[in-house]
């Protein structure tokens, strides 16, 4: 039972840790840039949210299989493809929960405005210098509200882990496709238990999440 | 900084070109020190010449060198973050998420070499912030913001200081409580300052020279008094139109408390011990408050009755005139020039004409501030 709880756990937390890195600059750019295919950008990394898990999951389990350029590249570099391994369905949470970090980002950076950003400038800082020391500090509730998103969607996750993780126990099996398995198997007791226990956990990660928001943007406002 | 250097010492600009929908032409020169009001009607286009100086805002054709430096040319623009310049802007725009000290040296820790012109310490007792300190900048009034935005871009050790209306968000209390700290510390600083303002008192109070903007262009500039009392210029023609003399001190009798003033070209008796003798003051003159005469009046409660001949009359709509007169009958020179709005009817009816001498009657005169001690 705690080999679901663990992998899941410790896929939310990387998948998040990757989203904040990489969806943080997107968010930023997204909010601050004025090319007019940016638009186009947003819609893309919406997507996943209209998207059905399934369809996504096939289009990955095929970009990443062995005929396609990015499975023989990871073939060349590890020696094997992606799917069915714990490394393949972080890929694929990434993907699937990235809308849910980068909007709430892009909203906070978009709230921040043009001024403090100019006030920084004549006040000597660069553009970087600017980003790390004005506008991630303000941008805090956004980055909050997109960690927690983040983590929470990737511990539902069913339909992408079941494409291309499959069921490997102690590799791939997260909770929900355990809660399946014993559903499956008419574990009834089994199924309880874990689904009251992400029950109580998303109860108390969204309630968390408002309390801390509103906290967070009384200090900023 | 760059390399680029031209043998100016004062700051030359040149702004030409349209930036979303609005077209703007500007050129002028300014002494790297004193004080400059940036003055003309909403949507003028001053605050977009104040965003240019500070590299906020871009024209394509445009030139600005400060000290020698050159900050634009036609092949390069400095950012603003590379450019010596403190910027106040209408609302304070503290940052939320840093205390009042840390974002009074925010600016300070970024400047690179030993650019400060002011230290933390004079800075906060000079805009009286000593209590504010370890707060955060919520909660703040207004004009505690404003102080705290003028002392952080101060603290930056800019070459140059542009403020965008910085009074204008406040009501009257907070700006009657800013304006003596802005006084001190235009005093205590040896840097240029450009100010965009609307309010005439403001400029008044606190500017030595002046650029009148009107649709993207310059109509005038000079020193302030000249600005104000030309009678051709739109401000003249408003309806609290007034005139700003620099006057100097020179008695204070105790018995019925009047003080008498220097002017160039006569004296003056204003009310009240206004300062210590020997020291330089303003004051302002409305145009509204002075009454002409041809013979000097032999019985009047009026203070002021001084002889002043015509320069220039300027009729206007609405059946008044601006008389722009010079202290002094015609045998004195250099007068310092003022105001006087009568009307039309008077005008007639005492055939006043230029160059003739005559009494003027000034029924009020106001202290305002300045920044220049002589």
């Amino acid at each position: 039972m705690w080999d679901p709880i663990w992998i899941t756990v410790k896929l939310a937390f990387i998948t998040t840790l990757i989203l904040l890195i990489v969806g943080t600059p997107i968010a930023w750019w997204l909010a601050r840039s004025k090319a007019w295919w940016k638009e186009g950008v947003a819609a893309i990394v919406a997507l996943p949210i209209v998207l059905p898990p399934t369809v996504m999951g096939f289009y990955l389990l095929i970009a990443l299989g062995p005929d396609s350029p990015i499975g023989q590249l990871t073939t060349q570099i590890f020696g094997r493809t992606l799917p069915f391994t714990f490394a393949g369905i972080v890929v694929g949470s990434v993907i699937y929960s990235m809308p849910f970090v980068i909007q709430p980002i892009r909203n906070a950076f978009d709230a921040i405005g043009e001024r403090p950003l100019e006030v920084a400038a004549t006040l000597r800082a660069s553009p970087i210098d600017t980003f790390f020391s004005v506008a991630l500090p303000l941008a805090r509730p956004g980055l909050l509200t997109g960690a927690v998103l983040g983590f929470a969607h990737t511990v539902g996750e069913f339909g992408v882990i079941l494409m291309i993780g499959g069921n490997i126990p102690g590799e791939t099996k997260v909770l929900s496709v355990a809660i399946y398995d014993h559903v499956e198997a008419l574990e009834w007791g089994q199924a309880h238990i874990l689904s009251a226990g992400l029950l109580v956990f998303s109860f108390v990660v969204i309630l968390s999440m408002m309390v801390l928001e509103k906290r967070l943007g009384r200090r900023l406002k | 900084m760059m390399n680029n250097m031209i043998s100016s010492d004062g700051i030359i600009a040149r702004f030409s070109g349209s930036l979303e929908n609005f077209d703007l032409s500007a050129e002028f020169t300014l002494p790297c020190k004193g004080v400059t009001a940036l003055f003309g009607r909403s949507g003028c286009g001053k605050t977009t010449i104040l965003r240019c100086l500070a590299g906020l805002s871009h024209m394509e054709q445009g030139f600005l060198s400060v000290k020698g430096h050159v900050w634009q040319d036609d092949k390069s623009c400095m950012p603003t973050h590379q450019r010596p310049v403190g910027f106040v802007f209408q609302e304070a725009s503290l940052f939320a998420h840093l205390s009042v000290k840390d974002n009074l040296v925010f600016g300070q820790k970024r400047t690179v070499g030993n650019g400060s012109i002011i230290e933390l310490d004079e800075t906060v007792t000079l805009l009286g912030l000593e209590h504010l300190l370890s707060r955060s900048v919520h909660n703040l009034s207004g004009g505690e913001r404003q102080r705290i935005a003028i002392g952080r871009a101060l603290l930056s050790g800019p070459e140059l200081l542009l403020m965008d209306e910085p009074l204008a968000g406040l009501d009257k209390f907070s700006k009657d409580e800013i304006i003596p700290y802005l006084d001190r510390l235009f005093k205590k600083l040896d840097i240029p300052v450009i100010f965009v303002s609307h309010d005439t008192e403001e400029v008044e109070r606190l500017a030595d020279n002046m650029i009148l903007m009107d649709q993207g262009k310059i109509i005038a500039m000079g020193p302030l008094s000249e600005v104000l009392s030309d009678p051709t210029l739109y401000i003249a023609k408003g309806p609290r139109t007034s005139s700003v003399i620099d006057v100097e001190i020179v008695s204070f009798s105790e018995s019925d408390r009047i003080s008498e003033v220097k002017v160039d070209g006569g004296v003056l008796q204003i009310p009240g011990q206004l300062g210590p003798m020997g020291s330089n003051h303003r004051i302002s003159i409305a145009a509204n408050d002075v009454s002409l005469a041809r013979e000097k009046p032999s019985e009047t409660t009026i203070l002021n009755v001084i002889p002043t001949h015509i320069l220039n009359i300027h009729l206007l709509e609405g059946g008044r005139v601006n008389l722009l007169l010079s202290i002094g009958h015609q045998d004195k020179k250099d007068g310092a020039k003022f105001i006087a709005r009568i009307t039309q009817r008077s005008l007639l009816k005492f055939d006043f004409t230029v160059g003739q001498d005559i009494y003027a009657q000034i029924k009020s005169v106001s202290m305002v501030g300045g920044s220049q001690t002589v």
